[in-house]
Parts: structure tokens; sequence; C-alpha cells
């Protein structure tokens, strides 16, 4: 187990380099120069010159990409071309905001998907099976930027309820995290139908029935736990997608998450936040990913790592 | 043999139809046997006949609907078919047990072994915890599977399936049930472990005083283990005899077949005949055949066979059979006696 960690941890540097490597050539193919977005439409162009000096634009290419390598592997993701803040105090000052938001979504999905799911597997083709299929039809089909601004002009607008955006306290967190979690909602109730459809079928749900078990432990103990591993593997999925910020949430309801950061900064052609916010984005996938593996040995007994 | 005897199970009229979108479909159409305390009953017939349908209809393991089972099961006098579903499940397990075919599918392979026991004793005998995994211990031990203790701690993938199918007996065993419906308890193992696995069968059902409703297609195993015999053919019963009769003087041309289908070194040496085979296929449960349902495959085939079903004839206590040839020589015998 412990070997397997080390090795899952040692393959995550050639990842971590990969994005790096074609983030940074990527980003530098966009059109726009980020000194002059900088300098401002009024600047001379010996100010331009002076900025995209200061900022190592005027080296080549190659040598730019070795420099900002030596930074990386010290941890120093730079400076802000903005704000000339260090890109991490950027990030960090985001990051839990992003995380609450995540989390607080994740749960509501699992907690509202996953029971939907079973009751449309357990009553397949009756109303309530209809009733679910139709809703997931509608969460996955929404626009989220949609959504939200429903959720603000009924609870915020007329009902007066719930803060139709920023932060500060949990009256914040209500209406975001349910527009982040209605596609998620949906998802999951969607892969719990099916999978559970499947175990409710198979040979040992019928011998469990005819043991005599009630019919909550057969579908709970038996059935569910069986289709635990498709499931866990959408809300990774999901939970991976949700840590790189919601753009368009963090957007409606100005949630200062690190979503609308990271648009920010490619208008702003801020390259080191760029990096530094996506390549902490593709650390916490690659995390999440590893939890999520983890989570399949303890669930089923047939997976081990050695 | 069983005139003094009460019927532990008794099936009449028992009708098992499903609904499909390509039309109905008759699995089982109208069957009637007793099953008495202690005794071993095969039932035998083709893949397809309808056998493991019938077991499925008495513990009502079947999805109702698409499933709909008609008649009357009765089960020590109480007719099954009337409990709601909190009776049923109180009898399931507990009263009538079940062991299924393929040991690799029937458990569940993310519960450890003891779990899957334990379970149905927390269940039906109200044990603790520790009560029920002692208990299945000791269920384990009397499977003989060696080192209970810690292979109760084990999974399924880690058990042979020899050792799987022994689990389930054990299993079917541990609320110690009035009857076990065991459906083709040996088909899917290797020969060798067939043997082991009917004898523990055989010995565990002595000790507990169970009956068995054996389902299976092997003779030969129907020949070890059983006392009666009930030949299903397309959905209905065609013979019952004891199993000495039944091999010594099968009545039904289906039976026959059976039995001249089993292979015996040195036949051809001994009546000059090879090895038999029943020409054709069991019909379709959506277009079974006018008349008698075995015609189109019989070898004795008359006319009439084709135009009517064969009454069932009672020729002793013990015995009946549905086949005009026996209704033919019934009338003459009985003809014969009157005069």
């Amino acid at each position: 187990m412990l070997n397997y960690l080390i090795k899952r941890l040692i393959s995550t540097i050639p990842v971590l380099l990969g994005i790096s490597l074609l983030l940074f050539f990527m980003l530098r193919m966009l059109p726009g120069d980020p000194a002059q977005v900088l300098a401002g439409q009024m600047a001379s162009p010996e100010d331009i010159e002076n900025i995209r000096h200061q900022l190592g634009l005027d080296r080549p290419i190659y040598e730019q990409y070795a420099t900002y390598l030596s930074r990386l592997v010290r941890f120093d993701l730079g400076l802000s071309a903005r704000t000339q803040n260090p890109v991490i105090d950027e990030i960090w000052a985001r990051l839990p905001n992003t995380l609450l938001l995540a989390v607080v979504a994740i749960m509501l999905a699992c907690l509202f998907g996953i029971p939907a799911g079973i009751i449309s597997a357990v009553r397949p083709y009756s109303w309530l099976d209809y009733l679910v299929t139709m809703s997931a039809l509608f969460g996955i089909s929404m626009p989220v930027f949609w959504l939200g601004l429903m959720l603000v002009v009924v609870f915020s607008v007329v009902l007066k309820w719930l803060p139709a955006g920023g932060t500060g306290s949990w009256q914040h967190v209500i209406l975001p995290s349910i527009t982040l979690a209605a596609l998620v909602i949906a998802f999951i109730a969607r892969m719990t139908r099916s999978t559970m459809l499947e175990t409710l079928s198979q040979d040992f749900t019928t011998t469990a029935r005819s043991k005599g078990l009630t019919e909550k432990i057969v579908i709970i103990k038996h059935a569910l736990r069986n289709a635990l591993i498709p499931i866990i593997t959408v809300v990774g999925l999901q939970f991976g997608l949700l840590l790189g910020g919601a753009v368009l949430t963090e957007t409606v309801f100005a949630w200062p998450g690190l979503g609308r950061l990271i648009v920010d900064s490619i208008l702003a052609r801020d390259y080191p936040v760029i990096q530094g916010a996506i390549l902490i984005f593709g650390l916490l996938y690659i995390f999440v990913n590893l939890v999520v593996d983890f989570i399949y040995a303890f669930v089923d007994p047939r997976i081990r790592y050695d | 043999m069983n005139e003094q005897l009460k019927p532990l199970l008794e099936i009449k009229g028992l009708v098992t139809r499903f609904h499909t979108l390509d039309g109905v479909v008759k699995a089982v159409d109208g069957i009637d046997f007793e099953v008495y305390e202690g005794e071993t009953l095969g039932l035998v017939g083709e893949s397809g006949c309808g056998k493991s349908v019938t077991a499925l209809s008495i513990l009502q393991l079947l999805r109702c609907p698409p499933a709909e089972i008609m008649g009357r099961i009765l089960f020590e006098g109480k007719n099954l078919l009337e409990l709601d579903r909190e009776g049923i499940r109180k009898i399931r397990g507990n009263d009538i047990s079940m062991i299924f075919q393929e040991p690799m599918t029937s458990l569940n392979p993310v519960l450890k072994i003891g779990e899957q026991i334990a379970e149905a004793a927390r269940t039906h005998k109200n044990m603790t915890r520790q009560e029920a995994w002692r208990w299945a211990v000791e269920m384990l031990r009397m499977v003989q599977i060696p080192g209970p203790n810690s292979r109760a701690r084990q999974y399924p993938h880690s058990f042979s399936g020899g050792m799987r199918q022994r689990t389930m007996i054990g299993m079917s065993l541990s609320c110690n049930p009035r009857l076990i419906l065991a459906d083709e308890p040996t088909t899917a193992l290797d020969v060798t472990i067939q043997a082991q696995i009917m004898s523990l069968l055989h010995r565990l059902k002595d000790e507990f005083n169970t009956a068995i409703v054996l389902i299976t297609h092997d003779l030969g195993v129907i020949a070890e283990m059983a006392s009666r015999v009930v030949v299903m053919y397309a959905g209905i019963v065609v013979e019952e005899a004891p199993v000495k009769e039944i091999f010594k003087d099968p009545r039904h041309p289906y039976t026959q077949g059976l039995l001249g289908s089993i292979p015996v070194i040195g036949r051809k040496r001994q009546t000059g005949r090879r090895l038999q085979e029943i020409p054709g296929i069991v019909p379709s449960p959506m277009e079974t055949p006018s008349g008698c349902r075995f015609h189109p495959r019989c070898s004795k085939v008359m006319n009439r066979c084709c135009r009517q079903e064969p009454p069932m004839i009672r020729l002793n206590e013990h015995r009946r059979v549905s086949c005009w040839l026996e209704a033919h020589s019934t009338v003459k015998k009985s003809q014969a006696g009157g005069r």
C-alpha cells in the first residue's frame, strides 16, 4: 500500500511537468502582448519595451521556460504581473472560497443524487422514476448561468431571503452551491440509477432476498455497495472539476474563487498567475484521483494495491 | 411410503407467466406435486422446462410484474401465495431456503463470507452480532471448510467454486429450514467436487431432517440422492414415480428418452444400440405444440397425441404419468378386469 502511494506520488512529477510545458507555450501563443496590456493604451513604445524587459519577455522563449522551471522546483511561482503580489498569495486568498463551494456542492449532490437514483432504480418506469429522470434531464441541460440568475431573482430579489452575491456568511454559500450542485446531482442520479438497476438484477441480490433479508438491507447493503464504484468515480471527477473553480457560477454570484482569478488573469495576460493557478488545479485534480483510487480499495475488497 | 405422512409442501395448479413485450410466456403451466418431510424429491427436465421458475415461484423471488404466479403453494397447510411481502420474507431463509446454480455469482463479492451467513441468522433468530458470527463459523466448520475462523473473515474471491457452494449450503442451513430448494447445485462444478457436494448435502439433510427439492437435469445425481422423481417437460409434469421405478420402468416416452441418453459403458455390446438422443429441442413457452406437448419429438406418437392433451393417469399410489399410451393400456386393463 505504501509502495503504491510512493509510486503514485512520484508519477505526479512528470504529469505536472507536462502541464507546465503545455501551458507555458500555449499561453504564449495567445494573441495580445502582456506588456501592452499592463502599460495601457496611452503608453509610449519605450514604456512597453521597459515593461517587457522587466517581465523577461524579451529573452528567448526556451530561456524563459528554463527560468520558470528553476523557480518552480524551489516552489516559487513568481509575482503577478498585474498586482506585483506573489502568485502563491493570490491563489491562497481564493482557494478556501473555491474549496468551500466545491465541498458544499458535492455534499448536496451526493445527498440528493444518490437517493434519487436508488428510488428510480428500485421502482423503474414508475411515476417517481420518470420524475427523477425528467429532473435529471433538466439539471443536465439547463445553462448554469441561467439557473443562477433565476435563483437570484426568486430568492434574493422577490423573496429577499438570501443575498444575491458576495461572501461572508453561510447564507452567501447557499445559492451558488445549489447552482453548482444541480448538474452534479443529475449526473450522480443517472449513474446511480443505471448501476443499481444492474446490481439489483444480479444473482447475489436474489440470494440476499432468498435469505429473507428486509428489502432495505437488500437494497442498501447488497445492491448499493456493489454499485458504489462507478458512483464514486463520477463524484471524484465532478469534485475535481469543481475545484478548478466554477467560472460562470462565480461570476454570477460575484464569488471570489479560483475560477474568476483565472479568467481575470487571462484577460490581463498575467502569465505567472495563470500558470500558477492551473498548476495548483492540476495538483488538486491528481490528489482527488488518488483519494478516489484509495476509496475503491476500501469499498471493493477485490481491489488491492501492492 | 408416504401414506401416513402429511405433505410439507403441496403445489396445486401452479401457473407462472411472464408478461413480455413479445407476448405472454407460460414458463410453468399448471403443475401439481407434493414434498414430504425429510425426503428428497428430484425435479428433472431439460433446460427451459420450468424447473427453476417453479423453485423461484415457491419463494416468490421473481419480479412481479413481469411475472404472474397463480395457483396454490401450501407450506404446512398455509398458502404462500396469500402471504403479504413481510409474511413471505419471514419464510425465506428461515423455513424454506434456496441453493443456487452459480456459486461464482451467487455470493456478494464485497461482503465477508461470515457476514453473509450471519445476516440470515441475525434476521430470523434474533441473534446478536457476535452470536451470529460464531454461528456462521460453526456452519462453515459443518460444511467442512478448513480453518473456518479465518475463512469467515475472507471475501468470496478467495474461495474456489466448490468452497463457495459449500458456503451456500451452510448459508441455506443456517436457520435450520424445513425445506431446501436446491437449483442445480452441482451443475457449475467439477465432477469430483460434485460428488463431494452431493454427499455433504446428503449427510446434512439427514442430520437436520430437512426435505430437499433437488432440481437437476443430471439423472446420476437423482439416482443417488432422490427418493421420488417428478419429470417436467415444457412447463408441465409428465411423470412422477419413486426413484427405483423410474429407472427400472419409465412409462413416459420423454422419461425413456432421458434415460436412453445417459451414456453407459458397454451398452452397444449388450443391447446392440448406440447412445440415443431425443430429437429436436424443448418448444418455446410462447408457442406450445397442440395436443401432447411432447408429440413433435416423441418416437411413439399417435394421431390422437397431436390433437388432444393427454390426461394425468394415476397408475398407483405413488405413480402417475401423462401419456395417451398409458391411457389406452389402462382402459384395456380395466375392460379386461371388468369381464
